[in-house]
């Protein structure tokens, strides 16, 4: 009898994803045993210093690629990149939780760990170079978002969000699992570059073609439901309006860069050569995702919806880079959206939450009115963040929707192109009219914005990050370009 | 790097810029200091920009040869996005200079109106003076088309604050109009000049292995004209129209229109003198930089439609004018009217139309801003614009209605002033035009003489006759700021009028070459 073959792990591929997840372990116990009920802010700071060091031991892994756990794991700049977006994400997003919590009396202290454990599952998604990983990760996120959406415990639209993601999420998932099964029965594989090897071979007729066909869509019902493109994005518009503010901001961004870094692979490692077949598809729920998105957000009156609703749109904009991944501007267009909504758009919810009070009428679009005569500063950098997401120079907005567009149009999308720039109108409409509160009309009063350090850091980072890259995106492009040298081989 | 070794243009471009920028430490309450601030910046920008005239080669080649790339004068060339192959490359030549020239001019002039007229939050009023002024300074002088558009698009949050904020009544009707016209007029540009960068680059490519784009307009028209890059009909025109709508939303041009008057009524006196002075001029430079000289063929084709719709504008715009009871909505229909022209001058694709066209731009710039500045004054003073509650000025305000008088005859074109000399040109160049012709002039003369129906009205409604108001009675005269902003603007709408040669000759060669080029390719389709 053959004895059981290990494969040789090289930890070291997987370290910045090994320091979240053991850094959040041990946080949870820690939590539980050092740090005394009121003091959980601690907890936040740790989780903080958990994600920087992560950040700091990628470093010397730049430009390493390299496989482990017999090929299931992949390690190239292009998760690299993603992983420190990603780690960048989780910081920003505690960083403005460690005051709402304890304002809107939810302060528990597995908050922070929980955070780095959906931080980890971005990191798996973005490394996952096998559809076993990349469902391990999407759970990974997935469930840590169900329990985190429902964080708000005694409030009740928390709640209903809670049971909705989990609802629907666990249908996802189903799909997922399922889509696997065909894909396992059809190639022998769950292998991504191994099903590439598979589907290259075959010609339209055959069976096991047609079963991986099945498969792959299935797959791709998981991933448009994560994402939340029409018209799989029903659960969007209520779940952030009912999750606490840090979390819809974690959320509308993190689940966002991790399952599309996903895809990016699985289709062009795992599905390369049936683009004939997803391409159209995938094109038509983009341009279906753009125009629900900001047709949407046009109706709404409650900034968190919009915000909602314009993150459905934004969904359309970043798979603009995504469906062209095989040129290489699609990639580098998606990783430079990623970071700059990622900024823009924790920005915003970070003034959100600024200007959020208890109640019912919380979020109301009245709430901005003036805030420009109330704190000048403050109405200065939400303006910047709406511009950005509006796309309008110099923001860094405006240079991702330039990449996003001139990456569509490469790869021979000009027609979603066109749909991109019509609906960019559109959101432009949405977008300035918080601006035209915030400046033009005259403050109602109530309710006075409470800045604390964590927002203020968030907003400084994010409102200088949008302005910067925009004005000098030289650097962050050579990043990005560099990050795709190997992303495919 | 250019004739004068040294950045002139970033230093005009930025100046304003850093005058924004001191403006933040400057507290928010000292009014004064913010008015002087900017105003010290406004003229020493402008003072900087008087050696681009003195510096500038009339005529750098002698002669203009076809299928050469516009030449650009005090060129500077900085790699900016290597990636796309954009860069900060900045030149001026004919067809900008006078432009350039308008904007930098109006500058001191437009803050001097806001010592009588702003009192609000004045510091950030003046910022966004400032950074205004950038803008628009960049997109004359942006020679990259990204960056172009960076300016382009960027002119929108400035003037949308300042209609938005210190506007009148409506202002945030007229604010959120102004901004998504001319936003979704010009998100198709940019989709047009993506593709243009990626039909570009691909073909080159095919020649040139590893060529990786550009955005730099001098190379674009230079392989087009070389043949090196073709487009082929239907997208030539296509990308013309999207370039186009962007311009003729900024113009504007009839029917696109519609955002203009709102956004005139609304606007505070120098927001609606930047806008008819410079804003509006975007459009038309852009429509000859870069319509006609990318797309000459799509030129050729769209030009008697386009001037058709120019001369309804002109026609439509001096018939509402007239028609008007609001002093302020009859200048800003005006504008409508007087740019009818512009477009019209344009898509006569000759050197007379085109010049013409360029020197309307510097005029129009000129006496409108002084229109909106003789509506600013009078509001200052009564709180209204409707025409009924003024007459028999001229008694009252002698200086005042002196001046005024200057500004509405060279707006309406009377010979020996500005007016006169960019409408003849204009209607000469439209009368030659093969693709034009004598009905086009017939009508377009039909505004000049509205144009002075509506603009004597105005004057006589204001300043003739009895004073029937008692409030009137007592107006003060112009004080020593407001006479300085007419005095200063009376310069030029004289000395363009009495020798317009020293201004045409400026913008002659470069004209010149555009024509030979737009010629070439009509014979050669």
């Amino acid at each position: 009898m053959e004895s059981l073959a290990i494969p040789p792990v090289d930890l070291s591929l997987i370290a910045p994803l090994l320091v979240v997840v053991t850094w959040a372990t041990v946080l949870l116990l820690v939590d539980v045993f050092f740090i005394p009920d009121g003091r959980k802010k601690l907890t936040g700071y740790l989780a903080i210093a958990g994600l920087v060091v992560a950040g700091l031991v990628g470093l010397p892994l730049w430009g390493v690629t390299g496989t482990t756990f017999g090929g299931m794991v992949r390690l190239d700049p292009f998760a690299l990149t993603l992983t420190w977006v990603f780690l960048l994400i989780g910081a920003l997003s505690i960083a403005m939780s460690l005051e709402y919590l304890p304002n809107q009396g939810i302060e528990q202290g597995e908050y922070y760990p929980l955070i780095m454990f959906a931080v980890s599952g971005m990191i798996l998604l973005a490394q996952g170079a096998d559809l076993i990983v990349l469902f391990l990760g999407i759970e990974t996120l997935s469930i840590t978002l169900y329990i985190l959406t429902g964080f708000a415990y005694p409030r009740l639209t928390s709640e209903e969000a809670a049971m909705k993601y989990l609802v629907l999420g666990a249908f996802a998932a189903g799909f997922f699992v399922y889509g696997i099964a065909l894909i396992f029965g059809a190639t022998g594989s769950t292998r991504l570059s191994e099903i590439g090897a598979y589907a290259a071979g075959r010609v339209l007729g055959d069976l096991n073609l047609t079963l991986l066909l099945g498969g792959a869509a299935m797959v791709l019902i998981a991933f448009a439901f994560k994402v939340a493109l029409a018209p799989f994005h029903m659960w969007t518009p209520d779940v952030y309006e009912g999750s606490p503010t840090p979390v819809a901001a974690f959320m509308s961004v993190g689940t966002k860069g991790g399952a599309l870094a996903a895809l990016v692979r699985l289709l062009f490692e795992g599905l390369p050569t049936l683009n004939e077949y997803w391409l159209p598809v995938l094109a038509g729920l983009t341009a279906l995702t753009m125009v629900v998105g900001n047709l949407g957000a046009v109706a709404q009156t409650n900034v968190k919806r919009m915000l909602a609703y314009s993150s459905i749109g934004h969904a359309g904009y970043v798979m603009l880079g995504v469906m062209v991944a095989g040129e290489q501007r699609g990639p580098e267009a998606f990783i430079f959206y990623i970071l700059v909504y990622a900024l823009s758009n924790l920005g915003a919810f970070a003034v959100l939450i600024a200007l959020e009070h208890e109640g019912e009428n919380a979020w109301r679009l009245d709430d901005f009115a003036g805030l420009y005569q109330r704190q000048p500063m403050l109405a200065v950098a939400m303006a910047i963040f709406m511009f950005s997401l509006a796309g309008v120079p110099p923001t860094a907005g405006f240079m991702a929707k330039f990449y996003a567009l001139t990456a569509a149009w490469e790869g021979g999308l000009p027609w979603l192109a066109l749909v991109g720039v019509l609906t960019s109108a559109i959101a432009a409409f949405f977008y300035l009219r918080v601006i035209i509160r915030m400046f033009m009309t005259e403050p109602e009063g109530e309710p006075e914005p409470a800045l604390n350090r964590g927002l203020t850091a968030d907003i400084v980072i994010a409102a200088v990050g949008t302005i910067g890259i925009g004005l000098i995106p030289a650097p962050v492009f050579a990043l990005v370009e560099r990050s795709l040298v190997a992303l495919g081989g | 790097m250019n004739q004068l070794g040294f950045p002139l243009l970033s230093l005009i471009l930025w100046l304003p810029a850093a005058g924004a920028l001191a403006l933040l430490f400057v507290p928010r309450a000292n009014a004064g200091l913010a008015r002087q601030v900017s105003l010290a910046t406004m003229i020493a920008t402008f003072l900087l920009s008087l050696l681009l005239p003195l510096r500038f080669e009339t005529n750098p080649m002698q002669m203009a040869v076809v299928g050469a790339p516009p030449v650009m004068q005090f060129v500077e060339e900085v790699p900016w996005l290597p990636i796309v192959g954009a860069t900060y490359s900045l030149g001026i030549d004919g067809i900008s200079l006078w432009l350039v020239m308008l904007t930098t001019f109006l500058g001191p002039i437009v803050t001097l109106s806001t010592w009588d007229s702003v009192h609000k939050d004045v510091r950030n009023f003046q910022i966004l003076l400032l950074i205004l002024q950038t803008a628009m300074i960049g997109v004359f002088v942006a020679q990259d088309l990204l960056l172009f558009y960076l300016f382009w698009e960027f002119t929108l949050i400035p003037m949308t604050f300042l209609i938005g904020i210190w506007g009148s009544q409506n202002r945030i009707y007229a604010a959120r109009k102004f901004f998504l016209y001319t936003f979704a007029g010009s998100v198709l540009m940019l989709l047009a000049l993506i593709a243009l960068h990626i039909l570009h680059r691909d073909a080159i490519a095919a020649v040139e292995p590893g060529f990786r784009g550009t955005f730099s307009f001098s190379q674009f028209v230079s392989d087009l004209r070389a043949g090196r890059l073709t487009l082929d009909t239907t997208t030539e025109r296509l990308l013309f129209g999207a370039f186009f709508l962007a311009f003729a939303v900024k113009v504007p041009l009839w029917p696109f229109h519609t955002w203009l008057p709102d956004a005139h009524v609304e606007a505070p006196t120098a927001g609606s003198v930047v806008l008819a002075g410079v804003l509006l001029k975007l459009g038309g430079y852009g429509m000859i930089r870069y319509n006609l000289t990318l797309f000459p063929a799509a030129s050729q084709w769209a030009a008697p439609a386009l001037a058709v719709l120019a001369v309804i504008g002109i026609i439509y715009g001096a018939a509402v004018a007239f028609a008007q009871s609001d002093m302020k909505k009859l200048v800003a229909y005006s504008s409508v009217s007087h740019m009818g022209f512009v477009v019209l001058g344009i898509f006569a694709l000759n050197a007379e139309g085109i010049s013409g066209a360029l020197l309307q731009m510097v005029n129009h710039g000129l006496s409108t801003s002084a229109l909106f500045l003789m509506v600013g004054v009078l509001y200052e003073r009564r709180h209204t614009r409707e025409l009924a509650e003024y007459g028999g000025l001229w008694k009252v305000m002698p200086v005042f209605a002196a001046f005024s008088l200057l500004v509405a005859l060279s707006s309406a074109g009377l010979p020996g002033l500005n007016g006169f000399v960019g409408e003849f040109t204009i209607i000469t160049g439209a009368f030659r035009s093969p693709l034009l012709g004598w009905i086009y002039v017939a009508f377009a003369v039909g505004g000049v003489v509205l144009a002075a129906a509506y603009l004597l009205k105005l004057f006589r409604s204001v300043f003739m006759g009895d004073v029937s108001q008692p409030a009137n009675a007592t107006l003060p005269d112009l004080n020593r700021r407001e006479l300085t902003a007419f005095a200063l603007l009376s310069i030029p709408i004289v000395v363009i009028g009495v020798y317009p040669a020293f201004f045409f000759a400026g913008m002659q060669h470069s004209v010149a070459a555009l024509v030979a080029d737009l010629i070439a390719q009509a014979a050669g389709s």
